[in-house]
């Protein structure tokens, strides 16, 4: 069992021309008369890197590839060029300080990092939300699935070649990025939950802007399928390519429309509903073949299903309270704060002491838009967690990434890569 | 409003009003606890290693096993058809700090038969070894690696056990252990040293990819060849580099 040797640059080797001089790649000749394959190229593999710094590697990935030819052969990720140790900076954090770490993480999605974290903490303490909160949550976790989608969308397609496509949906793109600035007044760093409840409720005319959104959006799914969908080059491009079968992608841990693509029916929506998931209409995408195209379709059609999903939140959405009425996690007002002694000390406890958690842990996972997004908060009953871990899906979905690509071109590890939809910031906390 | 936080105020110090009866940590008499069908079965199988059985958060189950044991338990819930835990939804670890033991946290789940069950080990600081689960579930094998990064946790068996998050040469410890200050162990000014210090060439060493084997540990399977992860060259239709 010996490993491969490598080189790095071919075109040095002396062999190939006097004095190692750089020469283009042999060509192979027809009838081999007048040319002479050297043996010791045919054998031999070439290492090459791709990152950190490149656009297909969607932030900061390293891959270093071992090509025979134009096959992968080995195929090594690096990560950690963007480690800002988020897990360990929220043990020096109160629960309520940790929130903009979340979305720190996932920029694509900051909205369901932030829900998914406040809900596991509300777990561990036992708080429930009101009813508005609930449903206000789903609206965004939902909102944001399609924001993240739609920058899967185009940047695989940037990827793959096909620009139209990135300037439609980095249209609407920015219609949510304006719903996140009007509801959080941030447009990627969100921060918008806190324990018990949210920042702050929706504004006026915020649903209206939502619904606009909504009605303008479904036609350019539309457009961007007629683009796509039956399109030669990206089908060339994407069926067949990266493909994993249903086994091996419950084995690698795969999760999401990763996971569904290649067959799984495995949605935390409607496994392990939380948040009424079971009492809304919708629909779960599953393909069969598990390659970059059903994973495109998957993605596609969660779009509508959200979109489903956001009209029935919309219709069902319930006036009353945003907080939970339990004024040991929930800031009194300002207005209080400003006026009366005991509310202002309760005020000053609150921020400075934190909200206290009960000792134990809880997990608490929902459907992000990459995949199963896991919270684990393990509390001693101060302030501050002992631990706070993030199950992040595309640290994981990425770790599968070698077995999809060795055997496969060079060309298609590009398209594999994107086809994952990781997002950096949260494969290297 | 403001007689309610009045209230709110007495009550701050022992946090916030829990929906059910509070959990102090002890574990709850063992005749009120929740059934789950996989405990009673591993206490069928496995008797005395069930070493606690615990439910934190409402209805999360969790199960203390022997270390040692930890590979022969987590197969058998993986494989038994009434069980059959298919995904493992995380693997992680938790230091308690105190010189008390390292936790490490198995979340599985099962896909056919919808259920979840957590499996602790817990491993002394000084002797912070356990059977790699790799073989049962490659999702282990990045997470394997990030808690030997991060808690020091080495993983018997594991192909690949390096540093993932943190550079390969870093010599500050291990980042997530409790002893380990935030801002690390080496000063500001020897931390900038060593990041500029660092040789590039370093990351693209042909030894690099050969860090397995340099290490001592035993290659994958996948990487071996004739293994079922590499293609046969041969086999692979189009490809004939090398033929002739």
């Amino acid at each position: 069992m010996a490993l491969k040797r490598l080189i790095y640059n071919v075109t040095r080797n002396p062999e190939l021309a006097p004095g190692g001089a750089l020469v283009h790649a042999p060509i192979v000749p027809v009838q081999g008369e007048s040319y002479e394959v050297h043996e010791d190229i045919a054998g031999e593999h070439m290492l090459i890197n791709i990152g950190p710094q490149h656009p297909a590697t969607h932030g900061v990935l390293r891959l270093v590839l071992e090509l025979d030819g134009e096959t992968v052969v080995r195929c090594i990720p690096h990560i950690g060029y963007l480690h800002s140790s988020f897990e360990k900076l929220g043990e020096y954090r109160d629960w309520n300080q940790i929130v903009p770490l979340t979305d720190r993480m996932d920029y694509l999605a900051p909205l369901i990092y932030n829900c998914a974290y406040a809900m596991a903490v509300e777990k561990l303490m036992g708080v429930t939300v009101t009813e508005r909160c609930k449903v206000v949550r789903v609206i965004l976790m939902e909102m944001d699935r399609i924001f993240s989608h739609l920058l899967w969308l185009g940047t695989t397609a940037i990827d793959l070649g096909a620009f139209t496509v990135f300037l439609y949906t980095f249209q609407q793109r920015e219609k949510i990025y304006d719903l996140h600035e009007r509801l959080t007044g941030a447009r990627i760093t969100t921060s918008s939950t806190r324990i018990g409840g949210m920042m702050a409720d929706l504004p006026a005319g915020w649903i209206e802007q939502l619904e606009e959104f909504m009605t303008n959006f479904i036609p350019v799914v539309d457009e961007v399928e007629t683009l796509l969908t039956n399109n030669a080059i990206w089908v060339g491009r994407t069926q067949g390519v990266g493909d994993i079968s249903a086994e091996d992608a419950v084995n690698w841990g795969l999760s999401g429309p990763n996971l569904r693509a290649s067959g799984v029916t495995y949605d935390i929506r409607k496994d392990r509903p939380y948040y009424d998931y079971e009492t809304y209409d919708f629909d779960v995408p599953i393909g069969e073949h598990g390659d970059i195209y059903d994973r495109y379709l998957c993605r596609m059609e969660e779009m509508r299903q959200s979109v489903r999903i956001l009209r029935q939140a919309i219709d069902r959405l319930p006036g009353g309270p945003i907080n939970v009425d339990d004024p040991r996690v929930i800031l009194p007002p300002k207005t209080a704060a400003m006026n009366d002694m005991e509310s202002m000390i309760h005020h000053f406890k609150v921020v400075m002491e934190g909200v206290r958690a009960p000792v134990g842990e809880s997990w608490f996972s929902v459907e992000s838009s990459k995949g199963e997004l896991g919270m684990y908060v393990v509390s001693d009953g101060g302030s501050k967690p002992v631990r706070w871990r993030v199950r992040g899906p595309s640290f994981i979905n990425i770790a599968a990434l070698p077995h999809m690509i060795e055997g496969a071109l060079l060309s298609d590890v590009i398209a594999v890569n994107a086809s994952l939809d990781i997002v950096l910031g949260e494969i290297d906390r | 409003m403001s007689d309610a936080f009045k209230k709110g105020l007495e009550g701050l110090d022992q946090g916030p009003r829990p929906s059910e009866a509070a959990d102090d940590g002890a574990p709850p008499p063992a005749g009120d606890l929740p059934e789950h069908p996989s405990v009673e079965a591993l206490r069928g199988e496995f008797g005395e290693s069930v070493l606690r059985h615990q439910v934190t958060a409402g209805d999360e189950h969790v199960v203390y096993v022997p270390a040692e044991r930890n590979v022969e338990i987590l197969g058998w819930l993986r494989d038994a058809p009434e069980h059959r835990y298919d995904f493992l939804q995380d693997l992680t670890a938790v230091d308690h700090g105190g010189g008390r033991a390292i936790q490490v946290v198995y979340q599985l789940w099962s896909i056919p038969n919808k259920l979840n069950l957590r499996v602790k080990c817990e491993l002394p600081l000084d002797a912070l070894e356990i059977e790699s689960v790799f073989h049962l579930w490659r999702a282990a094998d990045w997470l394997e690696r990030e808690v030997f990064d991060m808690f020091g946790v080495v993983f018997h068996g594991h192909p690949d056990l390096r540093r993932i998050l943190m550079p390969y040469n870093y010599a500050e410890g291990h980042p997530l252990r409790k002893d380990f200050p935030l801002r690390g162990r080496f000063s500001r000014a020897e931390q900038t040293r060593r990041a500029l210090s660092m040789k590039t060439e370093d990351h693209y060493s042909p030894q690099e990819l050969d860090i397995a084997h340099a290490l001592g540990q035993p290659l994958p399977d996948v990487m071996v060849e004739g293994g079922p992860g590499v293609p046969n060259q041969g086999e692979m239709p189009g490809i004939g580099i090398g033929a002739g």
